[in-house]
């Protein structure tokens, strides 16, 4: 009889897309910690999941709690801002999310752009556009990990997007709209991505 | 830009980490080990006869697999048969490597690594535990492995212990052949039976 995967296969299969959502939720940053932390806590309890169980969705879900967790361990050492979140939230608004010295439009830094909107979203968006569009669950599952109706997630998913648009003009949105250059389509900048706050590890 | 551009948009904005990724997973294994959870650790090494799976538990070495045999299906039996909770370590299996590296060198003639028997049990436990007993270098029939065994007349489970020897190279099953002098099966297909005896021939 054949049960589960080796949990080796799990990592094979989710890590990437569970590295990406961390990303978006939290930044470069604390990304790695939160990835390791859902693993770790998935490698734990893989034993007991229900065979059959959907097994992304699963990972989301530790990987959700374990971003709030990070978040609210980032907040307790962060020194106080004046600055404070859009939402009052567990997880979005975590200080020094705003790059200062960002710099303003440029085709190549676009995606940096995109990933730094997504991550200053007010959590629910930010959370629903990761998890639906990023991690590519259903909204009945967003659902199931954010609270709510998947209509509910549905929308926030929507406003998230319809932010994100406006605070990344994209194509035919007219002012500063970034060049789509050959080379985009398929490679991206050789130098190495800046983190866009604080120090990576 | 429709909501599709935007998917892509993002997932262009968040691409794969590949290097991060693999940094990410090695450390995903240290603080497995370091928590007791990792029930199996595993590595693929090349040797002579071809990539080896090694795969180690706590306890000591479990499984020593061919190529021949499906790497992945291994892993899965591994899965289904100790615990799920697998992952690629290289670190536990240091000793076991550097002992199968030493072994194909012609430098060791014995192993002195801890093994976990779990995966075989009475009679064929009882066989595998007398393989060690035949030299290295030297051969022995399946009847006198029966013999060995305290069951002369057993000289089929003989050979079905070791067809289903968990350990091959390690515990040596190579080393019994047909009484008439040929071969007999292996795990690891014939070539490689015999580029073992091969082997422990110009070494012994």
């Amino acid at each position: 009889m054949t049960g589960k995967p080796p949990f080796e296969s799990v990592v094979s299969a989710h890590g990437s897309t569970v590295l990406r959502v961390c990303r978006a939720i939290l930044g470069p940053a604390d990304a790695d910690d939160a990835w390791s932390e859902t693993f770790l806590s998935a490698l734990k309890a893989y034993p007991d999941l229900p065979a059959g169980a959907n097994v992304e969705a699963w990972l989301v879900t530790i990987a959700h709690r374990k971003a709030i967790d990070v978040t609210r361990a980032a907040a307790r050492r962060a020194i106080p801002v004046a600055e404070t979140p859009e939402t009052p939230s567990t997880v979005s608004g975590a200080p020094g999310s705003q790059a200062p010295d960002r710099p303003a439009g440029g085709g190549l830094v676009a995606d940096d752009d995109l990933a730094d909107a997504l991550t200053r979203l007010p959590a629910k968006q930010k959370q629903a556009v990761a998890y639906h569009y990023l991690a590519g669950l259903p909204y009945a599952d967003v659902a199931a990990i954010l609270g709510g109706t998947a209509e509910a997630a549905r929308r926030a998913a929507a406003d998230g997007i319809a932010r994100l648009r406006r605070s990344y003009p994209g194509a035919g949105a007219g002012r500063a709209a970034p060049p789509r250059t050959p080379g985009r389509a398929t490679g991206r900048p050789a130098a190495p991505r800046t983190a866009s706050k604080g120090a990576s590890p | 830009m429709n909501a599709d551009d935007m998917a892509g948009a993002l997932a262009q904005a968040f691409p794969g980490h590949p290097d991060q990724l693999s940094q990410l997973r090695t450390r995903l294994a240290d603080a497995a080990q370091q928590d007791g959870v990792l029930d199996v650790a595993y590595r693929v090494i090349d040797s002579p006869v071809g990539p080896l799976l090694l795969a180690a538990t706590d306890q000591g070495l479990i499984r020593v697999a061919f190529a021949l045999e499906g790497h992945d299906a291994v892993l899965q039996s591994l899965a289904d048969k100790v615990s799920p909770r697998i992952l690629s370590a290289p670190g536990r299996l240091d000793a076991a490597t550097r002992e199968i590296d030493e072994y194909f060198a012609g430098r060791r003639h014995t192993f002195g690594l801890p093994l976990d028997w779990r995966l075989s049990a009475g009679f064929r436990r009882t066989v595998l535990g007398h393989l060690p007993e035949i030299g290295y270098g030297h051969t022995a029939s399946y009847a006198a492995v029966a013999q060995l065994s305290g069951s002369p007349k057993a000289v089929r489970a003989v050979g079905t212990a070791c067809a289903t020897n968990p350990l091959p190279v390690v515990v040596p099953c190579h080393r019994v052949i047909r009484a008439d002098g040929s071969m007999g099966g292996y795990r690891g297909g014939p070539e490689a039976k015999r580029t073992l005896l091969t082997l422990e021939e110009a070494a012994a």
